[in-house]
């Protein structure tokens, strides 16, 4: 096998990750959703945000990196994509920057919004946030408005590389009826994580918390089930959707219909996973509501349905792009689509950030480690 | 006049904005989370004598307190940076592709290396205190510093690169630069002073910082020992911070005049280039001055004979050129091998650049037609002339030159300052021994109290005064030659960046006031009553 060629489908396979690793650690804006509605009194309130304090930086970390990471390898998508769905990545960022202050200058003095403020901020960020960022993924599959010729730089006064086609800058992505569905698999995943991880959360100190205990199990079973349905429709519109597959000599760009279901089918390795991540989801979910404490299955609720989401949404990512798919297709001129081989960066590029990423396990080890030591006594603050 | 920008102008703004805010928030963390790793140190120390639980509560408290002004600033600190990356991708999106190859790498790097240690251990510093062993804890302290300035080395290597570009090659195929030589890009002779430089602002900043804030605690005579033992250990790690800044500037300059001339005739507002180039000291510049007029460029100055030289090429005869010289060529330049020439005239740059342009278009063509007799003759003559690809895209002489008073004036209040912090750190090594800032004279002292805080915000303006000259000097470059401005911008209506960057003005502005507000409600409560 050619070393670009496997090189590009590496880095794909890590940003995959990286994306699915970050809808996993969205757990933190699905909690941010709570705080109006399961949280009720000034208490729940505060051992939710305060125990997802924590965390958040990690989740914001891995989101910075994805998109580091996403530049340093494919640097036309980010380029196209940023370029180009100017308003949906700007939405994205004022959502996420609104974040970022909350945690910390919510509960201090002088903070000029007062909390209630804040907590605004923490809720736009986990609901409107985690939507968008699902539509900006769905973009992925269902293709940008764009225009992309690399020679344009030698245009003189025009000399843009990749130009979006219309004046809504990406907002009309929010119409398309596919991508509100994945920004709704996403909303609800996230949910349905964020409860599971506050149950597990407040579980040590049941009595203390033993009506926001319940309402969040209340809410995990509606939560979890829009996020089945939700995925299951996701699953059957991606599905029956024409892709478009690139022929790897000419670089020529065809339309086939059914394409992500032929992916999976052909590659199967990533239908096994999108499989396992699938039980995993619905054993989490089930161990969570069906079952009591002294069940491993509901103790663990969290981290299997966890691992779940990651297999499932890795698998899905690495069929945006893997058996010569074309990734983000242009809706208005086919053959300028993206594909692994044209936007990747160069052979030498990916082959230094290979070595840099060899560094990844580690950096997961110590963040587990870490988890781990601050989780031990449950206690925030 | 905003309103009447162009999509080039806005963008510009709005990364400059959002970088400067950003750059208000960094430099502090930095220097801060390494003062803070060296107090923690001594509490760790303190806390292993036997029967020396004052002293070590002590030193807990002071950690504590300086660990919560790190955590305000911090939040907003990485509020801001993740703008900046996603602005590469908005509103530059051409530079994006033309230089990714290369810059990306840096900044994914950054992510894995630097910025997952930062939020997870910073995580374990600010909340783990009761979680965690003293001993994890120091290292995790520790670590969120090494995390922090980690994340400047790889974005200031990015930085340093787009000033000085090495280690890749235009590759034609793919209408890009590509990256060839990691270690040329990481070592390069610019990053390195650069990152010595900006790190040791950083360090420098959160000195003066902890000194002001400090001096505020003597000034209303309440928490004496904390506020005097904070300074020393401020003052100690500032000097040597602030001498070491000054030997990188130096440095800097010196390279300036090597990669990017125009940088330096704008820093000095030199017009007509001469040998024994004298140093502006002190000056106002005409602001009627023109390089299509013959005004004197200064209305008054006060300057060194032959520093200039001295500064840019190690040597009182040498000639350095001034801004018309740039434009208008014809002066010998020597090249790393030791060759000399004749520089270019801007109209001789602009010719090969575009010469460069038409190489890489019949390039292009040639591949689509099979034509190799004209691939390899275009392929040369873009190689050839690759050096000034980014003057194709300039219209007059104008355009390459950065705003000369803007960056003259940063540059004389950065070095003044500069100076000043030296001699300020010293003041305060020799006021805190022997407790003399506490015993002098009650008049004396108060103004000692104040000139020490209102040093706060004259460090502030050091720090971005020394922005503007990097950034604004380098001007219309956004890789030095290659790409200026005009071509690295993506295609966003004017209306649209207009509106983004109203919202980034009253975020920020709102932001700001609330973070003031936060940290000054937490001085006030001091090192006792943390909530």
């Amino acid at each position: 096998m050619d070393t670009l060629y496997f090189l590009q489908h590496y880095w794909w396979a890590l940003i995959s990750l990286l994306g699915a690793l970050l809808v996993f650690m969205m757990f933190v804006q699905g909690g941010e959703t709570l705080i109006f509605g399961v949280a009720r009194t000034d208490q729940e309130r505060e051992r939710i945000i305060g125990s997802l304090g924590h965390k958040w930086e990690i989740t914001f970390t891995t989101l910075v990196t994805f998109g580091g990471a996403a530049f340093a390898s494919f640097p036309l998508f980010y380029s196209t994509s940023f370029g180009g769905a100017y308003w949906l990545w700007m939405s994205i960022l004022f959502l996420f920057v609104i974040q970022a202050v909350s945690f910390e200058f919510r509960n201090k003095a002088g903070n000029l919004l007062g909390q209630r403020g804040y907590d605004i901020f923490l809720f736009l960020n986990g609901s409107l946030g985690t939507f968008l960022l699902g539509v900006a993924v769905a973009t992925l599959f269902s293709g940008g408005s764009y225009f992309m010729d690399k020679i344009n730089i030698t245009n003189g006064a025009s000399n843009v590389i990749s130009t979006w086609s219309n004046s809504w800058m990406g907002l009309e992505s929010i119409a398309v009826p596919f991508n509100v569905v994945l920004g709704l698999v996403l909303l609800f995943a996230a949910r349905t994580l964020g409860l599971l991880f506050t149950i597990e959360d407040m579980r040590h100190e049941s009595s203390k918390f033993s009506l926001a205990l319940q309402r969040c199990k209340k809410s995990l079973t509606l939560s979890g089930l829009l996020f089945v349905l939700l995925f299951v429709l996701f699953l059957v519109m991606l599905f029956l959707r024409t892709g478009y597959s690139v022929d790897q000599a000419t670089g020529y760009i065809a339309p086939v219909k059914y394409k992500y279901l032929l992916n999976m089918l052909q590659l199967v390795w990533p239908a096994a996973m999108l499989l396992v991540g699938v039980v995993l989801v619905l054993a989490g979910l089930a161990g969570a509501i069906l079952l009591n404490e002294s069940k491993p299955l509901n103790r663990y609720a969290f981290y299997i349905t966890g691992a779940g989401t990651v297999l499932a949404v890795w698998s899905l990512l690495i069929c945006a792009a893997y058996n010569n798919t074309a990734y983000f297709p242009s809706l208005v001129s086919v053959q300028d689509s993206l594909t692994l081989f044209n936007s990747s960066s160069s052979k030498f590029t990916l082959t230094v950030m290979s070595f840099a990423s060899l560094a990844i396990p580690f950096v997961l080890a110590y963040i587990i480690v870490v988890w781990r030591k601050m989780s031990h006594n449950g206690k925030s603050y | 006049m905003i309103l009447e920008m162009s999509a080039i102008g806005l963008s510009r703004l709005q990364f400059a904005v959002t970088a400067m805010f950003h750059w208000i928030f960094v430099p502090l963390t930095l220097g801060l989370a390494v003062i803070i790793g060296i107090m923690e140190t001594k509490y760790f120390l303190e806390s292993k004598k036997p029967g020396n639980e004052v002293n070590t509560e002590f030193w807990k408290k002071t950690t504590r307190f300086w660990s919560r002004i790190f955590a305000i600033n911090f939040a907003i600190g990485v509020a801001t940076g993740i703008i900046l990356e996603f602005q590469f991708g908005t509103n530059w999106s051409n530079y994006s592709w033309f230089v990714g190859d290369i810059f990306g790498a840096p900044l994914a790097i950054e992510g894995i290396f630097a910025f997952f240690m930062e939020s997870t251990f910073f995580a374990v510093m600010y909340f783990g205190w009761d979680k965690v062993s003293k001993k994890f804890h120091l290292a995790s302290t520790w670590l969120t510093a090494i995390g922090a300035n980690l994340s400047a080395v790889w974005i200031l290597i990015a930085n340093a690169w787009m000033q000085n570009p090495v280690g890749m090659v235009f590759n034609p195929d793919t209408a890009r630069n590509e990256m060839v030589d990691f270690w040329e890009v990481v070592f390069s002779p610019v990053a390195l002073n650069k990152l010595m430089h900006t790190s040791t602002s950083g360090f420098m900043l959160g000195a003066v910082v902890v000194i002001g804030i400090s001096a505020w605690y003597l000034l209303k005579r309440r928490d004496v020992e904390f506020a005097i033992k904070s300074m020393k250990i401020a003052a100690i790690f500032g000097l040597v911070s602030a001498l070491v800044l000054a030997y990188s500037g130096d440095g800097s300059a010196y390279l300036v005049a090597k990669h990017q001339p125009m940088k330096l005739a704008a820093m000095e507002g030199l017009y007509k280039g001469e040998n024994k180039a004298p140093l502006v000291g002190m000056a106002i510049l005409n602001p009627q001055k023109e390089i299509t007029n013959d005004e004197d460029p200064y209305l008054f100055d006060i300057s060194i004979p032959g520093a200039l030289s001295l500064l840019a090429n190690r040597s009182f005869d040498s000639f350095v050129p001034g801004i018309e010289d740039i434009i208008n060529g014809g002066y010998d330049v020597t090249d790393e091998n030791g060759i000399t020439s004749k520089a270019l005239s801007f109209e001789q740059k602009r010719e090969r650049g575009k010469l460069a342009v038409d190489g890489l278009r019949e390039y292009q063509q040639s591949l689509k037609t099979g034509n190799d007799s004209l691939k390899a003759a275009s392929y040369s003559q873009l190689q050839e002339n690759f050096k000034y690809f980014g003057y194709s895209f300039l219209d007059s002489p104008q355009q390459a030159i950065p705003p000369v008073a803007l960056t003259f004036y940063a540059f004389r209040i950065m070095v003044i300052l500069g100076g000043y912090f030296i001699l300020f750190f010293i003041a305060v090594l020799v006021l805190t021994s022997k407790g003399r800032i506490i015993s002098m004279k009650e008049s004396y002292s108060k103004i000692i109290y104040w000139i020490l805080i209102l040093s706060i915000p004259l460090v502030y303006i050091c720090s971005q005064s020394g922005w503007i000259v990097a950034e604004v000097g380098r001007q219309p470059w956004t890789i030095q030659d290659l790409l200026p401005v005009q071509a690295a911008v993506s295609a966003v209506a004017p209306g649209n960046i207009y509106a983004t960057l109203t919202i980034f003005f009253v975020l920020f502005t709102v932001l700001l006031i609330a973070e003031l507000k936060i940290m000054f409600n937490q001085i006030k409560r001091g090192p006792e009553n943390l909530s």
